[in-house]
């Protein structure tokens, strides 16, 4: 097996650069592998920054200049490509979308999909670049056969290939990223960019959602949505408090219920679902979480789809853990059975499918079937 | 490498540099009355003599600014100030809707924070005010009129504009008139006071001299309120200690460029014109922005609207093979955005953001032409595949 960034003919690499760390040190990599490589900073957020006629800026000027520096120490041309449009319509928007229908998605893996390795990648391909080049932990390995397939980065804590699952084989075959096959701790990343001179070595790490940067996702949801109260009410159906707007609650949440009446038996309540039609938000024990199997839909494979059933470990979450797994396609959807019952399991959430350190595939989770009582 | 992009900035002239360096090795503050003082301040007025012989004007009326947007903020800011002071009732500005960020922000921070009623005069196809239109904006109520300003030549598209005629117009009233000559000087014919202008701005290193240099010519009778306070060096009306060094290399430049004008004008010109052949003849569908005619724009200026691309597409491609030009805008972000002369002019705002600007200057030669002439096709045909994002 062969790692891609040990290639041996340079390659035309656009690096994408948030103004992080992680994707300075990837560029900087990128460049001393001895590529070609041009860094892009990609404004994706359309805020109003200054009294220009039709002004847009990136809500981050200051991530950006960031990226500007580390690409002129890197010693490689720098731009900045305005994507905010399609940012907002393919990630924003379907965010809030999502969490209005009830469901609860995660934008990282929908801005991979459509934004980072599909609207850049396709600028980069037309302009004549090979590649996209990204800070992201995880590993391209190249097959005997020829075929690329994703793995786990080699430090499991800092694994990001969750959030890559979505990228089917042709992404892949313009994927870089340098940072996922070395065994390394935030603070050798740190450390590496420190010694290659770049600033942004000592730069907080950024936002789990980079367009909510306040950093409060309720907050933002009620700005966009508004209110909308409901009921709260238990399995049986009794109304125990009232709510705000359903798509406040995720599958799974435990605080900011206030809910007065205390559960017959005392002990603490969780979101069971949440019903955007009728916007209530149904809650009851810790036990009645349990899902035994999944139903996902749009899935995408890294290489074949598989057929027939199979035994998988599977990831829910981007720092979640891994769960053994059954899975099979059925008339396009993804049905999963779990060997041992899981927690916290939503619709709008990825399920991606390892085999080993190789990614499988990836799926939206539509339906989950409770172990204890009917599906949610 | 092709150097196409002479009007963000020009190499220096070495003889300019030379001054300069020489000035950096000699002690000596302007304003200082002893020996030394006095052998800078000599440097200081030699080289205000110089530029204002360049330029057309006395040399009481050459004001050291520290470049073209200190001057354009003095001139815009500092004259509807002592305008609305001498008369309460002047508070409207009118001004070109294609002036350089330098006016048009400082206009528009006058309508937020000055209560200034902001006047966009109208302007053609190729972005030119018309002289009826300032007359007849003016005439509307002559008595409340701060200022007018409108630049000598767009530092996008070229366009210049009939100054003369627009001075005459706002003098029958009574009115200042301000013009940015930042990109006119060392082009076309530049005389201030034949124009007829209240107050010019002029840069050092739009023209071979250094960065950081500029200033407002300003006639005797304007007497701007100040923006930067101070020491007062210039006039009273700008404050801080004068750049020597910066002044004598500017005044170089200065005389240079009204020296060589007309040949610049006729040889790079040539080349402009040459360039503007081998875009068309490489991509037939290309459109050239502001005036065609010889005399309506900057002879180093040539403007082009690719459509279907995007401009910043069309500068990493050119870049790439060593072509330096510019999409004609930008901002501090760097986010490209549609230029707002282009929008005034009425160009689709898609349109608009397939732009490139090639400015030619006094070091371009055929090779420059020859390259773009090879490149350009191809870098468009990849633009286009890349589309508009």
């Amino acid at each position: 097996m062969t790692e891609t960034s040990q290639r041996p003919r340079p390659l035309r690499v656009l690096a994408a650069m948030s103004g992080g760390v992680d994707s300075a040190v990837a560029a900087a990599r990128a460049a001393e592998a001895g590529h070609d490589v041009t860094g892009v900073h990609l404004a994706l957020s359309a805020n109003p920054q200054s009294f220009r006629t039709g002004a847009r800026g990136c809500c981050t000027i200051e991530d950006s200049r960031d990226a500007r520096r580390a690409a002129d120490v890197i010693g490689i041309p720098f731009y900045v490509w305005d994507l905010a449009d399609r940012f907002r319509e393919d990630v924003v928007e379907d965010f809030v979308a999502e969490y209005e229908a009830g469901r609860t998605p995660n934008p990282c893996l929908r801005c991979n999909e459509k934004i980072k390795f599909a609207a850049l990648l396709d600028k980069a391909l037309a302009l004549g670049f090979d590649a996209v080049c990204t800070g992201h932990y995880a590993k391209v390995v190249v097959g005997e056969d020829g075929v690329r397939e994703l793995h786990r980065a080699s430090d499991m804590a800092k694994d990001q290939s969750y959030v890559l699952g979505v990228l089917d084989e042709k992404q892949l075959a313009h994927a870089l990223f340098p940072l996922g096959d070395t065994v390394t701790t935030k603070e050798e990343i740190r450390a590496e960019a420190e010694r290659r001179g770049l600033a942004v070595a000592k730069k907080p790490d950024s936002h789990d959602i980079c367009f909510i940067a306040d950093g409060d996702t309720q907050g933002f949801l009620a700005r966009r949505l508004g209110k909308a109260e409901g009921d709260i009410v238990d399995e049986t159906g009794a109304v125990v408090g009232t709510h705000e707007g359903a798509y406040g609650f995720t599958i799974g949440q435990r605080k900011g219920l206030r809910i007065g009446t205390p559960a017959p038996d005392g002990k603490p309540r969780y979101v069971l679902d949440i019903s955007p039609v009728t916007n209530t938000v149904t809650v009851g024990p810790v036990a009645a979480l349990d899902v035994e199997a999944l139903t996902a839909i749009r899935p995408r494979w890294c290489g074949a789809a598989p057929t027939g059933p199979g035994a998988y470990t599977a990831q829910l979450r981007a720092h979640g853990g891994e769960s053994e797994v059954t899975a099979e396609l059925v008339d396009g959807e993804l049905r999963v059975t779990f060997t041992e019952p899981v927690r916290g399991v939503a619709p709008g959430q990825a399920i991606v499918l390892y085999d080993g350190t190789r990614v499988v595939g990836s799926a939206t989770i539509a339906s989950t079937r409770r172990a204890t009582a009917g599906a949610a | 490498m092709a150097y196409l992009d002479h009007a963000a900035t020009t190499p220096m002239l070495p003889e300019a540099a030379e001054a300069m360096t020489a000035a950096l090795a000699v002690t000596g503050n302007a304003s200082s009355l002893h020996a030394s003082g006095r052998r800078a301040r000599r440097t200081v007025e030699e080289s205000r003599e110089t530029l204002a012989e360049a330029l057309g004007a006395r040399p009481s009326e050459i004001v050291f600014t520290a470049g073209g947007t200190e001057a354009d903020n003095l001139a815009v800011k500092g004259l509807f100030w002592s305008r609305r002071a001498a008369d309460p009732a002047r508070t409207r500005v009118l001004a070109s809707p294609v002036e350089h960020h330098a006016v048009l922000d400082a206009v528009h921070w006058l309508g937020e924070h000055e209560g200034a009623t902001v006047e966009y005069l109208p302007v053609d196809s190729y972005g030119r005010v018309h002289p009826e239109a300032l007359r007849e904006a003016v005439a509307r109520d002559p008595a409340d009129v701060a200022l007018a300003t409108v630049m000598w030549a767009n530092n996008e598209i070229g366009t210049v504009q009939p100054v003369r005629e627009l001075a005459e117009a706002a003098a029958e009233f009574g009115v200042p008139l301000h013009a940015d000559a930042v990109q006119a000087v060392g082009q076309v014919p530049v005389d201030f006071a034949a124009s007829g202008l209240a107050a010019m701005t002029v840069s050092g290193h739009k023209i071979g001299g250094p960065y950081g240099i500029g200033a407002l010519v300003l006639g005797r009778e304007h007497t701007p309120v100040p923006v930067l306070h101070g020491g007062g060096q210039e006039r009273h009306v700008r404050s801080g200690t004068l750049d020597v060094p910066a002044i004598a290399a500017f005044a170089v430049a200065g005389r240079h460029a009204a020296e060589h004008r007309e040949r610049f004008a006729r040889e790079i010109g040539a080349l402009r014109d040459q360039l503007i052949a081998a875009v068309r003849d490489a991509v037939p569908d290309a459109i050239l922005n502001g005036d065609p005619a010889p005399g309506g724009r900057l002879p180093a200026n040539a403007h082009f609207t690719f459509p279907g691309c995007e401009g910043d597409s069309l500068l990493l491609l050119l870049d790439a093979q060593g072509i330096e030009c510019s999409t004609g805008s930008a901002c501090t972000a760097g986010v490209a955005q549609p230029s707002h002369v282009l929008l005034a002019i009425g160009t689709d705002p898609d349109l608009a953001r397939g732009t490139l600007r090639f400015s030619l200057g006094h070091t371009s030669t055929q090779a420059d032409v020859e390259a773009v002439a090879k490149a350009i096709a191809p870098a468009v045909e990849r633009a286009r595949a890349a589309g508009l994002s």
